[in-house]
């Protein structure tokens, strides 16, 4: 098998997951200012107490395997978005801080201080990966050196903030369906009146960005060309978007979940397409651009880390099985809670 | 003033990585007490090791998420501020970084959630399994990030492709990687000292409520345990620091005569330095106390045979001095205190007149700063004794850093690390002060064995011990079951 192809679809599979998972987790943090009582405040952090920590690790480990499979891409990217990634590193920190320290102590002020920061830093972190998804589409001012040539400003444009902003608005809504699963009674209908409002406003981002991103980047489409098998996931994806107010409708909550999942993960393979063979488009001309093939390790170490992965894979989905099963079912608050 | 990218970016390397090694050791040697606080429980059943156990929990919890936070930056820190060392090592060193990811990340969060979240949803024996899949997890976390760090220490099992700036290293042999000369003397050494951290940690707490007359019982059962843990890991550290002394002279020679302040080879033995003041100006140190051929003993097993100083260096290679030699005389040092402090206090354990040694209890409360010290003072004397290299002998620091980034960016993210880091500091110590002046649950107020019996609890019916749970509602339990 083409190890730098496997690699690519690898890495695919961790950012997808890593969408889904941390993608109803930080939403949930967007939504967070909405419930404004102190115990169902605790409930709405304690929902996603157990679970955000293992979803961050998807994170993580894309970034190691970028960095094992690609290095070039790894060293190219995150030195060009050097600011836009020390903010989004602040959000994380600042994430995981709020959750832990903001229940540590009762005053008022404490609190409130930590729920903003929760709130702030989730939305800055959706934002941000928004962004950058964006950029790499457009491209972005790379030299033959495959450094960045450019400057802050040339990351800072409508395409990637638009991209940013759907980004935000579809976590909210995966959130949304994920709180409502583990909230009950009053809780539970107030996040319930949501799911409306944030699926509008999911269509509306939707249809948006795939208009400019035919509009602005037509390139985007080649690989459909190319392997029209591909149209497939676009069905399924948009057969799981349909499926999501159905299963609001028709009061299954699991199914609409799922199907906000499932819809994140058509969107992302749907970004993997609309890059491959690329990892980092120049906008400058396309030879300078990075791909697979210049980027990519030795053939050794793609092969050898193949392995690990083989290895290590079947672990993580035990963890993450166990540790979903022994946490499922409503939030309860007690003696260990956040 | 002249903002030089290189200079700007190994202060802030050296500002967040050592930042975040203040909480990985303690994570570790918390994670080892637990294991050990649990173990006792499920063997003898007694309830207060329990207690013992979820305080530290509480404790072990905070400095996990402070070291989870700090952690993330220093994962994507080598693509932001050093993207030609990124593109230099990527083949080898991305693969340690990868496998720390799959192997010891997913295994420490996912159980994590279980060890602080899942008291009363699991049952003894699982709670048990997840506290040491923890522990197992942070063990390999350790495990492949120093051996990515030993293998730009000491490289092997790699040949070098392309030139100039677009030279690399490929990986030829993974396993003369993974066990390349200086690997597995660093995870001993580090392991062990985060054992000292853990054990320093839960002593200093234990003698605080002593000399305060408050949980007595917990105090003096919590001290027992660590104070073991403490004193066969601070004897044992020395014997690793000595291998791995050794394994330095030959590996690193430059690295050595810098921590020793070995400038002249000259004839016949070396002197070994137990204090003194580098002086790289005379090339001599200055005011210092010397074993006369003591190096010489300690490398070469007799005091007569030279060992290579800094002269035999070519200047342009040579390390700077005065930092190696104040930090590794430091810790040497502290490490001799921990070995006396922690065999002292067992011996009165065993004469059974510790807890009256009130001044002996003070000592112990303070002492946990020293691993602290012990700790960041061994990886900046490792680290600055490796310069000017970053992958010794193959690629200096000077050449490794992003060209793209401008200092001003740089100096920018360092403002903003230095300002969140002092908040996340202080805020370490708050809640940590917080959960310690509360203490520990009374045995009798714990929940029933296992659960208190909700609906979400058939997992725990699972997988619980029936056996021994039948025994305890024979009454075989110490007071406090089902309470
Ligand atoms: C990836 C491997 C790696 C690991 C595990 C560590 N380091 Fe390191 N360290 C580096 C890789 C590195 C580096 C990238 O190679 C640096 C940056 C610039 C340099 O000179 O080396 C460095 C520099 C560096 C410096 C500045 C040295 C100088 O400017 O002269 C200090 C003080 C430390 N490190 C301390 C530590 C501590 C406390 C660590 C414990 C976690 C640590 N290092 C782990
Ligand atoms: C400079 C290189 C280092 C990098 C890139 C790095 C990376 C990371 C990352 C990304 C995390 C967070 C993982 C999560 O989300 O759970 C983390 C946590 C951790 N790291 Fe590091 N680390 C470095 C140095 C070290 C060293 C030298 C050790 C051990 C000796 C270590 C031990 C740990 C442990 C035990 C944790 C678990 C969280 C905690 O601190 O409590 N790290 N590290
Ligand atoms: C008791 C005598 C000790 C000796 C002889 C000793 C020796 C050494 C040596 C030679 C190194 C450098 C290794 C290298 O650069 O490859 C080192 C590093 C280090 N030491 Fe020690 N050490 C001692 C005690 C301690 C103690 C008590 C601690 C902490 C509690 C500690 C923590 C460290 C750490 C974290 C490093 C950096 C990681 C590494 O290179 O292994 N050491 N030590």
């Amino acid at each position: 098998m083409d190890l730098e192809i496997f690699w690519f679809g690898l890495l695919g599979i961790l950012a997808a997951g890593y969408a889904v998972l941390d993608g109803f987790d930080l939403g949930v943090g967007i939504l967070h200012p909405l419930v404004k009582d102190d115990t169902e405040r605790r409930i709405v952090i304690n929902s996603i107490g157990p679970l955000w920590d293992g979803n961050e690790v998807w994170l993580v480990t894309f970034g190691g395997a970028l960095f094992a499979a690609f290095p070039e891409a790894y060293a190219t990217f995150f030195s060009a978005f050097y600011l836009p990634v020390m903010i989004l590193l602040f959000g994380l920190i600042g994430r995981a801080v709020s959750i832990e320290f903001r229940s540590k102590q009762k005053s008022r002020f404490w609190r409130s201080y930590w729920d903003h920061s929760f709130a702030f830093s989730s939305l800055m972190v959706v934002f941000l990966f928004g962004v950058a998804a964006g950029n790499a589409i457009e491209g972005i001012p790379l030299g033959a050196d495959h450094e960045f040539a450019g400057g802050l400003f040339d990351l800072v444009r409508p395409y990637p903030l638009a991209v940013g902003a759907f980004a935000v608005v579809t976590s909210a809504m995966h959130g949304a369906l994920y709180l409502h699963l583990k909230t009950e009674d009053a809780l539970q209908a107030r996040v319930a009146s949501w799911r409306w409002p944030l699926f509008g406003a999911f269509l509306v981002g939707l249809v948006g960005i795939t208009v400019a991103t035919l509009v602005r980047n037509p390139e985007a489409l080649r690989n459909f060309e190319r392997y029209p098998a591909a149209w497939a996931v676009v069905l399924l994806t948009t057969l799981a978007v349909a499926n999501i107010p159905r299963g609001i409708a028709k009061a299954k909550p699991g199914q609409a979940f799922l199907s906000s999942g499932g819809t994140i993960i058509g969107l992302v393979f749907n970004f993997g397409m609309a890059l491959y063979p690329n990892l980092v488009v120049s906008s400058l001309d396309p030879a300078y651009s990075l791909t697979i093939r210049n980027a990519s390790s030795s053939q050794a170490t793609l092969a050898l880390m193949r392995n690990i992965a083989f290895l290590g894979l079947p672990f993580v989905l035990t963890y993450t099985a166990i540790v979903y099963w022994v946490f499922r079912g409503k939030t309860k608050l007690d003696d260990h809670s956040y | 003033m002249d903002l030089d990218p290189v200079t700007l970016s190994r202060a802030q390397f050296a500002l967040t990585v050592m930042f975040h090694y203040l909480f990985p050791p303690l994570s570790i040697g918390l994670g080892a007490i637990l294991v050990l606080l649990e173990g006792t429980y499920l063997k003898t059943r007694d309830r207060r090791y329990e207690a013992a156990a979820r305080f530290f929990t509480k404790l072990f919890a905070v400095n996990f998420a402070v070291g989870v936070a700090t952690g993330i930056v220093m994962e994507f820190q080598f693509g932001t501020n050093w993207s030609t060392y990124s593109r230099f090592v990527g083949d080898v060193f991305g693969s340690a970084l990868a496998a720390e990811g799959i192997f010891a990340f997913f295994l420490e969060s996912g159980f994590l959630a279980v060890l602080v979240f899942g008291w009363d949803r699991v049952g003894p024996k699982m709670h048990f399994f997840s506290t040491l899949m923890v522990f197992l997890g942070s063990t390999f976390s350790a495990v492949w990030i120093v051996i990515a760090n030993s293998w730009q220490q000491t490289p092997a099992g790699f040949h070098l492709v392309g030139e100039g700036a677009a030279m690399r290293a490929e990986i030829t042999d993974f396993w003369a990687m993974i066990f390349n000369p200086s690997s597995m003397h660093r995870l001993n050494h580090v392991i062990l000292g985060s054992l000292v951290q853990g054990a320093f940690f839960v002593m200093s707490i234990a003698a605080f409520y002593l000399l305060k007359k408050r949980h007595e019982d917990f105090a003096k059962r919590s001290f027992t345990v660590a104070l073991v843990m403490g004193a066969v890991a601070s004897v044992a550290i020395l014997i690793s620091g000595h291998a791995q002394a050794n394994a330095v002279a030959v590996n690193q020679p430059a690295k050595l005569a810098a921590f020793e302040g070995h400038f002249e080879t000259g004839e016949g033995g070396a002197p070994l330095y137990l204090f003194g003041w580098p002086d790289a100006e005379a090339q001599e140190v200055k005011a210092g106390v010397a074993i006369p051929g003591g190096l010489s003993f300690l490398i070469h097993g007799d005091f007569d045979t030279p060992v290579d100083g800094l002269d035999t260096i070519p200047d342009d290679e040579e390390p700077p001095v005065a930092v190696p030699f104040v930090t590794y005389h430091l810790m040497v040092a502290l490490g001799m205190f921990f070995i006396g402090v922690t065999l002292l206090g067992l011996f009165l354990r065993w004469r059974g007149t510790l807890w009256e040694k009130r001044w002996l209890l003070k000592v112990f409360v303070v002492a946990v700063i020293a691993p602290y010290v012990a700790n960041q003072t061994g990886w900046v004397a490792a680290e600055v004794g490796r310069q000017p290299w970053v992958v010794y002998g193959l690629l200096r620091t000077e050449d490794a850093v992003s060209p793209s980034v401008p200092g001003e960016h740089i100096l920018t993210s360092i403002v903003l690390f230095s300002l969140i880091y002092l908040a996340l500091g202080a805020l370490w110590l708050v809640v940590m002060n917080h959960k310690i002046q509360h203490g520990p649950e009374d045995p009798d107020d714990l929940p029933p064995d296992g659960g208190d019996g909700e609906s979400q609890l058939e997992v725990a019916a699972d997988v619980r011990d029936r056996a021994s749970h039948h025994r305890l509602a024979e009454g075989d339990e110490p007071e406090g079951a089902g309470a």
